[in-house]
């Protein structure tokens, strides 16, 4: 349990990943460990295959996906990102934010899937630019307040996304 | 000079020894089991040729059984106790059969099941054979394809690879992998049926990137989205519709029919259940045949002597089942987005289940995803195909195809929470196996107890979504309110079969789990099955063992009819009215009606009247002792 999950898969506890060896090494570690390799093992073995596998599905989903990497990192360093402490938000984010969501009522309300999409792609193009930046802040400023606002923000912009497509999904049905 | 070779204690001796492993497609419509012969993926045939086994299972008046074409057959002349399609059944409840007027069997509610409480919530069918689970007829399928395979490879086997839909939710897995048990069967994993097929046409084929599985079978729809690279297969998402396949295309046609019926009679008489399996039976038919024609003929002759004499053109046939291509999309299009893909991305859709051979199936697949579908691979036995590779892999042979397959949960777990919500523990499409903990603390002081509700499903209210698990969590140390920190650990493995277990991290006590599986089978009830799948051979034991008991008590009574005859001034009257309400008892014992309890009692009443006669034949012993030696002297005495 002392190992993190960069330890895990061989890799440097950077917010820059390379996406694909972290999928090699993924894949490494399940075909050797994969519960499919231990069908006819004793049940010890069977069971420390399954928590490998395990942890190495959580943190390859942690770290794949940008957000949550970047939340991952953060508490490597101590800081809970999404605490419930941890609330401020500058003031023109906030209103950004209030903007969005009204964007995604009104076109939820018109049942207009080209808006949803084009809301979905503008919020996209601003979550890669949140990645630059945390890039930035977590690899070479160690800015780990600007890092944590980024994240906060990361994490909001994904949780739309998330409504927009939910909504999507309702319209098609 | 050659050395003998001495092998390690433990290990084999033959270390290329090849173990017997198949790969069973467990189908709505057709069945078939298939294994890996000189590193070929085989399917096996019975001793007609046949490959496919229909999913068909009869219970004959003599009490037999017979599975595929033979029970197929009689479909029609005896639908009641004709099961077809019983996998759309498996893990269900009857509220969850909507259309059971159209469907022949007799369903049972759970007052009319003798099995008990244990299954109140699980569906049965009435059949001349007694109420049938449908994961008692599916393990009847099992078992033909089980002797199939061994009878065909010539020794036991391992294990099997057995597929399910991969949108089937955790009771309809755990309803396939109790069928398997109960067909003796060893289960190496539950494998998805489109990963199934991904691997035997990734193989097959060499192929790298990412592709789409579509798959419409009999009676389940599912979409998977697979990445394949260097023998991984790594499913990105699934969607899908455990209530939609081929049997829908043919229960339109069937409506179709009647409607038409309708039209020509004035008195319109309602269906028995012969008409109704004719019908659609002549409706599966007319389906089949317009795939390569433009027109079907659909002829037959009512119980009641009316002449049906329709016919049904190809393009009527798709304005009637047009929709039901098309919800087919909705799965695809989410499982899409889920996977965040566009139609650019995907390098090549297979066609995978015999639904697929519609032609208006493959032009919306192939409009859908702006490319022409793959079908170099016959959609009724990729699945088997691939289910043998998994098979043979895991059962431990050595294999060029070093695969791997990571696939993921298709529906969401989550909890019942405050005001009848769920609260998402484990999202859909999470890669398996897949473990998540969440902390649950009391609400009173000195609670020592909390109820927990498991549920699959995407929707927010309990009421949509499918109640997989009640448990109830005991032994919590009395605590104030909130002060318990109970940490429930929900895990899924490769299967993608849920288990529960909870700990109290404060005072580290393991809490006792309650586990009430609102799905499914009881241990019991699978035990209970398993036996009275010996009744036969236990019933023969039962009679057997009452014959003998009768013998024993006869010769017993017989033995003391004589001696109170002989003896019976030994004893005063209160001795021999006990000994004779004894003798009594166990003459009743014998000639009361047999039960599986009779021979108990016999035995039982025999021994009691041994007892009570004990003095009486000790007093009889000492007396033939005394009258031998009267008027003996010691020098006569015969030792």
């Amino acid at each position: 349990m002392t190992q993190n999950y960069f330890e895990l898969f061989e890799l440097k506890p950077l917010f820059d990943l390379d996406l694909t060896v972290l999928e090699s090494n993924y894949r490494k570690i399940q075909s050797e460990s994969h519960p499919d390799r231990f069908v006819t093992a004793p049940a010890p073995e069977k069971l420390q295959s399954m928590q490998t596998a395990t942890l190495a599905n959580e943190a390859y989903q942690t770290l794949k996906n940008s957000a949550s990497r970047a939340k991952y990192l953060l508490e490597l360093q101590g800081i809970n990102a999404i605490a419930e402490t941890n609330t401020a938000m500058p003031p023109d984010f906030l209103m950004q934010q209030m903007d969005w969501r009204e964007n995604l009522e009104d076109a939820k309300s018109e049942k207009n899937i080209k808006a949803l999409d084009s809301l979905l792609t503008e919020m996209r193009a601003e979550a890669k630019m949140l990645q630059t930046d945390l890039g930035d802040f977590l690899d070479t400023k160690k800015n780990y307040a600007a890092a944590t606002e980024a994240t906060r923000k990361l994490i909001f912009i994904e949780k739309v996304c998330a409504d927009i497509n939910k909504a999507i999904e309702q319209i098609e049905n | 000079m050659a050395l003998l070779q001495i092998s390690e204690p433990g290990q084999y001796a033959a270390p290329h020894q090849h173990k017997l492993a198949v790969g069973i497609d467990l189908g709505t419509t057709n069945s078939l089991v298939a294994t890996v012969r000189s590193g070929m993926s085989t399917v096996l045939q019975d001793e007609h040729g046949h490959a496919l086994l229909p999913s068909i299972v009869r219970y004959l008046p003599d009490g037999g059984v017979v599975v595929g074409h033979e029970a197929q057959a009689q479909q029609s002349s005896d639908p009641v106790n004709t099961i077809a399609s019983v996998k759309r059944f498996m893990g269900r409840n009857l509220k969850d059969i909507v259309d059971r007027a159209h469907i022949p069997y007799r369903f049972a509610d759970s007052t009319e099941n003798a099995a008990g409480a244990q299954s109140a919530r699980l569906l049965q069918i009435q059949t001349r054979a007694g109420f049938k689970s449908p994961v008692e007829i599916s393990a009847e399928i099992l078992k033909t394809l089980k002797v199939r395979a061994e009878k065909s490879l010539g020794g036991e086997l391992v294990g099997a690879v057995i597929t399910v839909p991969a949108y089937f939710d955790d009771a309809q897995r755990q309803a396939t992998k109790d069928a398997a048990r109960l067909a003796g069967l060893n289960v190496l994993r539950l494998l998805n049926e489109p990963t199934a097929a991904a691997v035997a046409y990734g193989l097959d084929n060499a192929a790298e990137g990412t592709y789409v599985i579509y798959d419409l079978g009999g009676g389940t729809f599912d979409i998977s989205i697979l990445k394949l690279a260097k023998g991984v297969f790594e499913v990105l998402a699934t969607n899908g519709d455990s209530a939609l396949g081929g049997d829908d295309f043919d229960h339109r046609i069937y409506c179709w029919v009647l409607d038409k019926i309708r039209e020509n009679s004035s008195t319109f008489v309602p269906l028995g259940e012969q008409d109704t399996r004719l019908l659609l039976t002549k409706a599966r038919q007319a389906k089949e045949w317009l795939t390569d024609n433009f027109e079907a003929q659909i002829v037959c002759r009512l119980g009641n002597g009316t002449l049906v004499d329709v016919t049904l053109t190809a393009a009527e046939f798709v304005e009637l089942t047009q929709h039901l291509v098309t919800k087919t999309l909705s799965p695809t299009r989410k499982a899409m987005r889920d996977a965040n893909l566009t139609q650019e991305d995907i390098k090549g859709v297979v066609l995978v289940g015999g639904a697929t051979r519609m032609p208006h199936v493959r032009h919306a697949v192939q409009e859908f995803f702006k490319q022409e579908p793959l079908t170099n691979l016959d959609p009724d036995k990729v699945v088997a195909l691939g289910a043998a590779i998994q098979a043979n892999v895991l059962a431990g042979n050595r294999s060029e195809n070093d695969l791997l397959l990571l696939d993921v949960i298709p529906l969401s777990l989550g909890l019942e929470t405050m005001g009848g919500l769920v609260e998402k523990i484990i999202p859909r499409n999470s890669t398996l196996p897949i473990a998540r903990a969440q902390e649950f603390t009391t609400f009173k002081d000195g609670q020592t107890a909390m109820r927990i509700h498991v549920l699959q499903g995407e929707r927010e209210l309990v009421s949509d979504c499918r109640s997989l698990a009640r448990f109830e969590l005991r032994g919590i140390p009395p605590m104030v309110a909130g002060a318990a920190r109970i940490r429930v650990t929900f895990t899924v493995d490769a299967d993608g079969l849920l288990s529960v277990s909870a700990r109290e991290t404060t005072s580290n006590v393991e809490a006792n789990i309650v586990v009430k599986p609102s799905y499914g089978l009881s241990e019991e009830e699978i035990l209970n099955m398993l036996q009275s799948s010996f009744g036969a051979a236990e019933q023969d034991k039962q009679a057997r063992a009452l014959a003998e008991a009768k013998v024993d008590a006869e010769s017993l009574l017989a033995a003391i009819g004589v001696a109170l005859e002989q003896d019976g001034h030994l004893l005063n009257t209160k001795e021999k009215q006990k000994i004779t309400a004894k003798m009594n008892a166990l003459k009743a014992d014998i000639n009361a009606a047999p039960s599986p309890a009779s021979a108990d009692a016999i035995r039982e009443a025999t021994e009691a009247l041994n007892a009570a006669t004990e003095n009486f034949a000790a007093r009889r012993m000492d007396a033939s002792i005394s009258s031998a030696l009267a008027g003996k002297n010691l020098d006569h005495l015969e030792i």
